[in-house]
């Protein structure tokens, strides 16, 4: 077990608490960044793609996870940034100016969804925010003029500091710098004033407001951020996909985000990118079982979502803090050796929450 | 002039007044204490102290200034801090993270400073930590800064909601029951500390309690309330001895 020895405010305010932490993360960059040296185009693409899915997941985790307030409909964020960033790039505006736009037009629409819809709690903003998905789909398809409505939006391929989003190599690297860069962001949102008042909100609105959190505000904000994140997320996969059609972002799309954050982890942004791997590789995992399984259940079409679904309940039930939690479980098991208890993580029954103030 | 100030403070819900025409007022430097038995409306005051309640009618002066319409998040920029009858911890955080939101009010940061971590970030960081060390060193909590509160036993959680109201730097705390569900040796404790918080701190505080030895051992002065109405107010001796008081508690 380790035990670190603090001397200054700054260790605990540093995002590596220590140097294992710096020589982990510093190696798993190092040998993601060499990937490119033994994988062949097929993987790189699909890692580009769990890196979008990680940036996507880090939206929606700043939202559910540490905001505590749900979301069925985030795919309409995804949207968002794509369709902004591909108008933009047909428009004739170059790459790197278009993701600043796109990151500042998707947090601009979370804030103006999100003051009036975060008036609602619980179900009925779960409800609302579906009813937004759906919203977007329909806005995605009339709105002929910026998105080219069913015929679909082709997305420009521009060239990018002389190379070509064609190269799945180059495009692997864009992806995997926005998610650190992703990564760094919410980090340090997470660790100042802000973050803090987010899981104060989740945690209990009326401290939170006695404290001086201004609960609407901070509710809108962290709309607008996970918008930003997902918009983010939605502009890289509008050159992944290549072409854009308003029913990619339907609520298949959502549900995937929502499983994404709860297999990996509520409330932990490692959860994010465990998560991502694991929808990610899914659909690849279930069309391998499909040819093993006996045809009158391998060809059936909902397979896919019905393993999804009964996924999302199985956590759910059985490891609520998800993967992430999982694996902390593992470590401080062999951290403890031989002396770890199961019940270290057994909830806590609370008598004393009630209603009353 | 009173430091603060209720003046006729009604609160109808529905046709019951868990509140009815209540006025009165806490001197700069004094431990005020509100009795009642239960359903007296005591915790609806502070409710509508904090402006999580609307009074039907009434007003409420802090520092000479009407704070009857002010947003229940500006409260604790004013200097009013308060804890919680049934705890109102931020569970899954550590006693640290809860402590540093109790600074949230001295805020000066925006997002983009925040999304890179500016130095002036990690300089108000430092200023924070400043004080919550302070607090924490008050009240013994230097044992528990890296704990979640989930794992924490109960008397420690209401010692660091007292801790967490302390951040605010208040300059009038409001008590909630502060020695429910403590053991007699920490409630002792308590009783040193809040005597400690208006003499060394110069924070005045109102408290609601139950313990009567326990509020006449550290009040200035009491108010008795019964079924919305306040029966009396004076010195504890004065208290103890009116038979108002004691008719509401024990009957005849």
């Amino acid at each position: 077990m380790r035990f670190i020895f603090k001397t200054k405010y700054s260790q605990d305010i540093n995002i590596a608490k220590h140097n294992g932490d710096r020589f982990w993360y510093s190696l798993l960059i190092l040998i993601m960044a060499a990937l490119p040296l033994v994988l062949d185009d097929f993987y790189l693409g699909e890692i580009s793609y769990i890196c979008i899915l990680s940036i996507a997941g880090i939206g929606l985790m700043i939202l559910s996870g540490y905001t505590g307030l749900a979301s069925l409909g985030h795919a309409a964020f995804l949207g968002v940034g794509a369709y902004t960033h591909a108008f933009l790039l047909t428009n004739g505006i170059p790459f790197y100016a278009s993701i600043p736009i796109v990151i500042v037009v998707s947090f601009l629409v979370g804030a103006a969804i999100g003051i009036p819809i975060l008036r609602l709690t619980g179900m009925y903003l779960a409800i609302a925010t579906l009813a937004l998905g759906f919203i977007a789909e329909h806005v995605f398809i009339k709105w002929e003029h910026f998105t080219g409505g069913n015929r679909g939006l082709p997305v420009p391929q521009p060239e990018f500091l002389g190379m070509s989003f064609y190269d799945s190599v180059f495009f692997y690297y864009v992806c995997l710098v926005f998610l650190i860069a992703a990564m760094f962001a919410a980090i340090n949102i997470l660790r100042s004033p802000t973050g803090r008042a987010f899981v104060a909100i989740r945690d209990s609105e009326i401290a939170a407001q006695s404290l001086g959190v201004n609960l609407g505000l901070y509710k809108a904000l962290s709309f607008a951020i996970s918008g930003a994140f997902t918009g983010l997320a939605g502009a890289l996969l509008a050159h992944y996909i290549g072409y854009l059609a308003p029913d990619i972002f339907n609520i298949f799309l959502s549900l995937t985000l929502l499983l994404l954050i709860v297999v990996g982890g509520m409330g932990s942004l490692h959860g994010t990118v465990f998560g991502a791997i694991f929808v990610g590789f899914l659909p690849q995992l279930i069309a391998i079982c499909r040819d093993y399984l006996p045809s009158s259940i391998g060809s059936q079409p909902g397979l896919e979502p019905m393993l999804f679904g009964l996924i999302l309940v199985f956590f759910i039930l059985y490891e609520p803090l998800g993967i992430y939690g999982r694996w902390m479980k593992i470590k401080l098991f062999f951290e403890l050796f031989p002396t770890y208890k199961r019940q270290t993580f057994k909830k806590q029954k609370v008598f004393t929450k009630s209603d009353r103030v | 002039m009173s430091l603060f100030e209720v003046k006729n403070i009604t609160v109808a819900f529905g046709g019951v007044k868990a509140l009815n025409d209540v006025s009165f007022g806490v001197d700069k430097g004094e431990i005020f204490t509100i009795i009642g038995p239960n359903g007296a409306g005591k915790s609806t005051l502070f409710n509508v102290i904090s402006r999580i309640y609307e009074p039907s009618k009434g007003e409420i002066y802090f520092e000479n200034q009407n704070i009857s319409k002010t947003k229940p998040h500006n409260i604790s920029k004013l200097g009013i801090a308060r804890t919680f009858q049934n705890l109102e911890l931020f569970e899954n955080a550590t006693v640290l993270q809860n402590l540093l939101l109790g600074r949230h009010i001295y805020k000066k940061t925006n997002i983009l400073s925040e999304v890179f971590f500016t130095p002036s970030a990690r300089k108000q960081e430092h200023e924070y930590r400043l004080k919550v060390e302070e607090v924490i060193d008050f009240l013994d909590l230097q044992h528990y800064r890296d704990t979640l509160i989930n794992g924490l036993p109960y008397g420690v959680r209401k010692n660091v909601e007292l801790a967490r109201a302390l951040c605010t730097d208040p300059k009038l705390l409001l008590l909630d029951e502060p020695s429910s569900g403590l053991t007699n040796e920490e409630t002792i404790d308590l009783g040193f500390w809040i005597k400690d918080i208006q003499s060394l701190l110069g924070i005045t505080i109102i408290m609601i309690e139950h313990d009567m030895s326990f509020v006449n051992k550290v009040s200035d002065r009491i108010l008795a309330l019964n079924y919305g109405k306040i029966l009396a107010s004076g010195l504890p001796e004065e208290i103890k001895n009116n038979a108002d008081v004691k008719q509401a508690y024990m009957g005849e």
